[in-house]
């Protein structure tokens, strides 16, 4: 258990690293001077001249060579002193946290919206493999899998929101808004999780311990419970854990679709602003939520079977 | 891919010659879009970036067999002009991650030590950050520029085949049969060539369709949030922006690169067989 934990605490660490030194590069590889702009950020475009920008360039210490710079970066990081939006004026950290409650309002109802879909339909097809819910799964999650999750949630507005009106297409606010764009990345996951745990259960009713069940007379209900359910719900764990990626990179994808005010919206707007303090904020909370959320996922499967010594 | 490593060179080729019947649709679809991406161009003058603003939005007709966008621009021309830069550039990333993933694979599977450390906490760094967001923040260092999306796509592809070709590597350095070529004398050139590529081939046959599906989504995506490659550029998910809006106008129109970006992927992932990566 230490050891995959303290794994995960490396990779934070990587995170917040490669986070820096990319966005550290940014700033520099930005045209123009960089006093002039922090110091246009600060007291407006109209008001900088000369001396207001070696003001601020002496203040900041830009004049220093790059590794020193990247030093007092990577140490201010380290306190978590993310700076202010180069837009908005206010600092990055309250803005994140405002945006981070909504994106892991979405990713919660996303997760569990998948868990709802993906593994009992899995589960009905791995105990009749070959069967027309089998065949109607695979053909679903195929079609699933090669549509990316901007296109799905574009359908489903046109579907549920525009056609049938039954949604509200964009906003926020009420679980109604939610439901959209979480749907939209459940749909992705599901259908991953739904076709992982058809295999994991096909090879579980098929395993010599499940035929003892049965030989012993147990009941169909109480074998699956028994000696099905655990043995399917590892993997499909540990394979969500790998799809994670997809819900970080739905979350920036499908919250811009949406106009819903989370973290990946944020980063979409940063970049297009070139707002740099806000890039780093944002990719620094999005990368630390996919290892944290992996850290979870690895504390669950040895929950669920401690026999596993790794993830 | 366990079976993968049991297999003999023999065995490999006949594997390789009876592709199953989904990944010859697989490839059949494939080579059907890169015709219309790569072929067109060659044998029409049909211009992407073409305006007719007296034509906006025209149904598919014989003299344009797509109909025409918002700025009249010739759907043929643009939807060749955008399933080949996605493919082009898939396959681009695809193979410069491919190369120096698979050598870095051997590398450090083959010498093990302080080489496989450090390739091994490198490839760990990449993986910590979602691929995408990788991606997004090379671009924002270069908006607009094919390089940036070019090198971000293959920054996060090589890890894949690094990780998958390592351990493959690990596993079949120690087996009797390179044991044996070993004792017998044979070099390195021999045991990469008769032993290890044989067992590596199809993993990274697969690995290479599931990489380029990656990819494309991954430029699609970006092109739809408005931070991959700029506009006049036919590019999928920057035409799906684009024609939003007009959905109800013309649908047809919208459901084009819709439709390019599922059958590349569809594809790819027929051709991958299936199988996880």
């Amino acid at each position: 258990m230490i050891p995959v934990l303290s794994y995960r605490l490396m990779q934070a660490v990587l995170v917040a690293l490669m986070v820096g030194v990319l966005t550290f590069i940014l700033t520099h590889a930005l045209p123009g001077d960089m006093a002039f702009r922090i110091a246009a950020g600060r007291y407006g475009y109209d008001y900088v001249n000369a001396a207001a920008a070696a003001a601020v360039g002496a203040e900041l210490g830009l004049g220093l060579p790059a590794w020193q710079a990247l030093g007092y970066w990577l140490w201010d990081l380290l306190r978590l002193d993310l700076g202010q939006s180069l837009v908005s004026g206010e600092a990055v950290v309250d803005e994140l946290r405002h945006q981070l409650g909504h994106s892991l309002q979405l990713a919660v109802a996303a997760v569990g919206l998948s868990m709802l879909l993906g593994p009992p339909i899995g589960i009905l097809a791995g105990l009749h493999p070959g069967g027309r819910i089998d065949r109607l799964t695979l053909l679903l999650a195929t079609v699933l899998r090669a549509l990316p999750q901007f296109v799905i949630g574009i359908l489903l507005v046109m579907l549920l929101a525009v056609q049938l009106g039954w949604l509200p297409a964009a906003g926020h606010g009420t679980a109604a808004h939610t439901l959209l764009p979480a749907l939209t990345l459940a749909l992705g996951l599901a259908a991953v999780a739904c076709r992982v745990s058809r295999n994991a259960m096909q090879d579980v009713a098929g395993s010599a311990f499940y035929a003892f069940g049965r030989t012993k007379g147990l009941s169909e209900r109480r074998v699956f419970s028994r000696h099905g359910l655990r043995n399917v719900a590892v993997p499909v764990l540990a394979h969500q854990a790998m799809q994670l990626v997809y819900l970080i990179e739905g979350v920036v994808v499908v919250e811009t679709l949406f106009a819903w005010p989370g973290i990946g919206h944020a980063l979409v707007h940063a970049i297009v602003a070139r707002d740099v303090p806000m890039i780093q904020g944002t990719a620094l909370v999005l990368g630390l939520m996919f290892v944290l959320m992996n850290a979870l996922v690895d504390l669950l499967c040895h929950r669920i079977d401690p026999r596993r010594r790794e993830a | 891919m366990q079976t993968a490593t049991l297999v003999t060179p023999a065995a490999v080729t006949v594997e390789r010659r009876l592709l199953n019947s989904r990944q010859r649709l697989g490839v059949g679809l494939l080579l059907a879009l890169a015709l219309l991406g790569f072929g067109l161009p060659l044998i029409s003058d049909l211009d992407p970036a073409r305006q007719n603003l007296s034509q906006i939005l025209a149904a598919p007709s014989l003299a344009e067999p797509f109909g025409t966008d918002h700025l009249g621009r010739s759907m043929l021309a643009r939807m060749a002009s955008a399933v080949q830069l996605s493919l082009g550039l898939a396959l681009l990333g695809v193979v410069t991650a491919a190369v120096p993933g698979v050598l870095l694979g051997v590398l450090a599977g083959w010498r093990g030590g302080w080489v496989d450390r450090c390739l091994t906490v490198l490839a760990d760094t990449l993986l910590a950050l979602p691929g995408l967001l990788l991606v997004l923040l090379l671009v924002a260092i270069a908006p607009g520029s094919f390089w940036a999306l070019y090198v971000g796509i293959a920054l996060v592809l090589w890890i894949e085949y690094f990780r998958v070709v390592r351990q493959t590597t690990v596993r079949l350095m120690v087996s009797p049969q390179i044991e044996a070529s070993r004792l017998l004398g044979f070099g390195p050139g021999y045991i990469l060539r008769r032993h290890l590529w044989p067992a590596l081939a199809p993993v990274v046959l697969t690995l290479g369709a599931f990489g380029a599906a990656t990819a494309i989504l991954a430029i699609a995506a970006l092109g739809f949030v408005s931070v991959g490659l700029r506009p006049p550029t036919a590019e999928l998910g920057l035409m799906m922006t684009e024609l939003l809006p007009y959905y109800h106008d013309a649908p047809w129109v919208l459901l084009q690169p819709i439709t390019a970006v599922f059958l590349l992927v569809l594809a790819l992932n027929l051709l991958a067989g299936g199988r996880k990566p």
